[in-house]
């Protein structure tokens, strides 16, 4: 059994474990298998294995440059490793364009935020659940039974996440005219409008302020608890990391150094050495 | 009324008819732009191939009859029945499609990610190889497009203009239909992209393809979209152009009076591309009518291209364009 940290193997088994604030986490959703990428002569990921258990809330950390944003890459497909292997829902899954692997449930916001600069925040989000219209592009061209009953459906889910993530007031402003942290959030609300099995966020609070950061996490958590989105996070704010995730897997130079629960994870000498110690600025 | 004034009222509205001709090239341009970040220099050709396939069909002609007669000695030239025009357009419509997938499978596909410049290249390539294509598909020579729109002197207007002002007005019907069928297009395309799943799929793929690959869509497959609705477009522009001044080898030339019109409207922009249309349709004809007596004529060869010169001078993004911000 790959992908526990030492201290991880007493608590998880194979149908999952309790958190320390009490919530049950399931099985094995994901799993990577000794995962190698490399660009060139550089080796981004070495040889990494971990799992993401449903429910969790897994945590990528590591200095610049340890290669997260490749994991994070690896897992929605943008990037495909040399060696090992992805097994999803039970299956090791082919080589797959990230359009397909979105289809598969996988949601993701990027590190420098991709949203439809030109569209309002609705339309962004609405096509988070493009994937969700089933009607053909005929009964779409004609506006005529399934597809407007499904532009309906789709737009009353869309407002239960807007709801949710209080953005009511910016709904039918363009995105180009919000302010970064707002941005971030409109992000949040399309990957969660495709209801995602797996919710990926590359660096949800960089560049945020106190207060920003603060909402973000409220989200994060609050998300997870009403919907049960299993969600991996990459993030260099210590502090939020350790506060938010069930687990952490620590990386440094594309080789994992440590992988369990924060507590575990803080105590990790290896991991002290070289995020929290020596390497970190 | 003074009788100029009649008369540049007349030219104006020739000009705004003219104008929906030349934006029904243009929008083609900048369907294929907004999406993919194009310039798609094949524009014109596609109206051209479209129209010769349209004939094609309607006359029943062979396709590539001189080829097989050279080759093989024969005399084919047409099947002996003629296609109804009803079904020659959708039996055009999807060979625009056809050809959609095949550009996206042949060049576009093995272009991915690369420069705007070479994928421009790519486009000039295109539009020599459909040129010479249609060429051998269907003949060289000059034929007449008839699709059924009537032609000649509209007698409502010059009716109602005589009876108001003691002047009959000349404008051609066909222009008129031009018009009207430009708006109908324009109406669906703008319906189409703003509630439409595909619609949204494509604004976003033209907004930002990562973040388009992130949420599940197939970039592949709104590039065969978007090229088949621009091959629709172009069919659009090739029936109208063809029935005016017949199917030829300078309908394809109808792409260079589509540049100074996206210039005007920007590239981004459909409602740019209409109202740059109008406003290049009615400038020529006005330039035309009050300096013709002074310069001695040929005016409307130029007068687009130079008003696009003094539009990229003072506004380059165009008047509907995305302004360009430099933030620093």
């Amino acid at each position: 059994m790959s992908g526990q940290g030492e201290g991880m193997r007493d608590t998880v088994t194979d149908e999952g474990y309790m958190t320390a604030d009490g919530r049950k986490i399931g099985g094995v959703a994901m799993e990577m298998r000794n995962i190698t990428l490399r660009f060139g002569g550089v080796v981004a990921i070495k040889d990494i294995s971990f799992d993401i258990r449903w429910g969790e809330i897994r945590a990528i950390i590591g200095p610049n440059g340890a290669g997260k944003s490749s994991m994070l890459n690896v897992i929605s497909g943008f990037y495909h490793p040399q060696e090992g292997e992805v097994i999803y829902k039970g299956y090791k899954r082919p080589a797959m364009r990230p359009y397909q692997v979105a289809q598969q449930g996988i949601a993701r916001t990027f590190q420098n935020i991709a949203l439809f600069e030109g569209m309002s925040v609705l339309d962004n989000i609405m096509t988070g659940r493009l994937h969700h219209m089933k009607a053909n592009m005929f009964q779409q061209a004609i506006w005529w039974g399934r597809a407007a009953r499904e532009e309906a459906e789709n737009r009353a889910q869309v407002e239960k996440i807007i709801d949710f993530l209080e953005i009511q007031h910016i709904r039918k402003t363009p995105v180009s005219r919000l302010p970064y942290g707002l941005k971030k959030r409109v992000e949040l609300a399309r990957a969660l409008a495709a209801e995602p099995a797996i919710l990926l966020l590359d660096e949800p609070m960089a560049g945020m302020n106190v207060e920003e950061k603060e909402d973000m996490c409220r989200f994060i958590l609050d998300v997870n608890d009403e919907f049960g989105t299993t969600t991996v996070l990459i993030e260099h704010d210590m502090g939020v990391v350790m506060d938010l995730s069930d687990r952490v897997v620590v990386m440094d130079y594309g080789k994992k150094i440590g992988d369990g629960t924060p507590d575990e994870v803080r105590n990790n000498q290896e991991v002290i050495n070289a995020y929290l110690g020596v390497a970190h600025d | 009324m003074p009788d100029t004034l009649l008369f540049a009222l007349e030219a104006s509205l020739n000009g705004l008819t003219a104008g929906v001709m030349y934006a029904l090239v243009a929008l083609g341009f900048v369907l294929i732009f907004k999406a993919s970040g194009i310039f798609n220099f094949a524009q014109g050709v596609l109206a051209l191939f479209a129209a010769l396939t349209l004939v094609g069909f309607q006359s029943g002609q062979i396709p590539f009859s001189h080829l097989i007669n050279a080759t093989l000695g024969t005399r084919l030239h047409h099947f002996g029945w003629n296609m109804p025009t009803v079904l020659a357009i959708p039996a055009t419509v999807l060979v625009m499609i056809g050809l959609a997938i095949l550009v996206e499978r042949f060049i576009l596909k093995h272009l991915i990610n690369q420069e705007p410049i070479i994928l421009f290249m790519a486009t000039i390539g295109l539009a020599y190889f459909l040129e010479g294509f249609g060429d051998i598909m269907w003949g060289a020579e000059v034929k007449a497009l008839d699709v059924g729109l009537p032609k000649g002197m509209s007698m409502a207007v010059d009716d109602a203009t005589f009876n108001w002002f003691g002047y009959g007005f000349y404008i051609d019907r066909l222009e008129i239909w031009a018009a009207g069928i430009a708006a109908v297009l324009v109406a669906v395309l703008t319906v189409f992209s703003q509630y439409t799943k595909q619609g949204r799929a494509l604004r976003a793929v033209a907004d930002d393809h990562q973040a388009a690959l992130s949420v599940g869509i197939s970039l592949r497959f709104i590039w065969v979209l978007t090229w088949s609705i621009a091959g629709i477009v172009a069919l659009v522009a090739g029936i109208m152009w063809g029935s005016k001044s017949g199917v030829q080898f300078s309908l394809s030339l109808i792409a260079l009076k589509a540049l100074p019109v996206l210039i005007l409207g920007g590239f981004t922009s459909i409602p740019g591309a209409i109202v740059g249309g109008l406003i290049i349709g009615v400038g020529e004809k006005l330039f035309d009518f009050f300096m013709n007596p002074i310069i001695g004529g040929a005016t409307e060869n130029w007068f687009a291209y130079m008003l696009a010169l003094v539009f990229l001078l003072f506004r380059p993004q165009g008047l509907f364009g995305e302004r360009i911000i430099e933030r620093v």
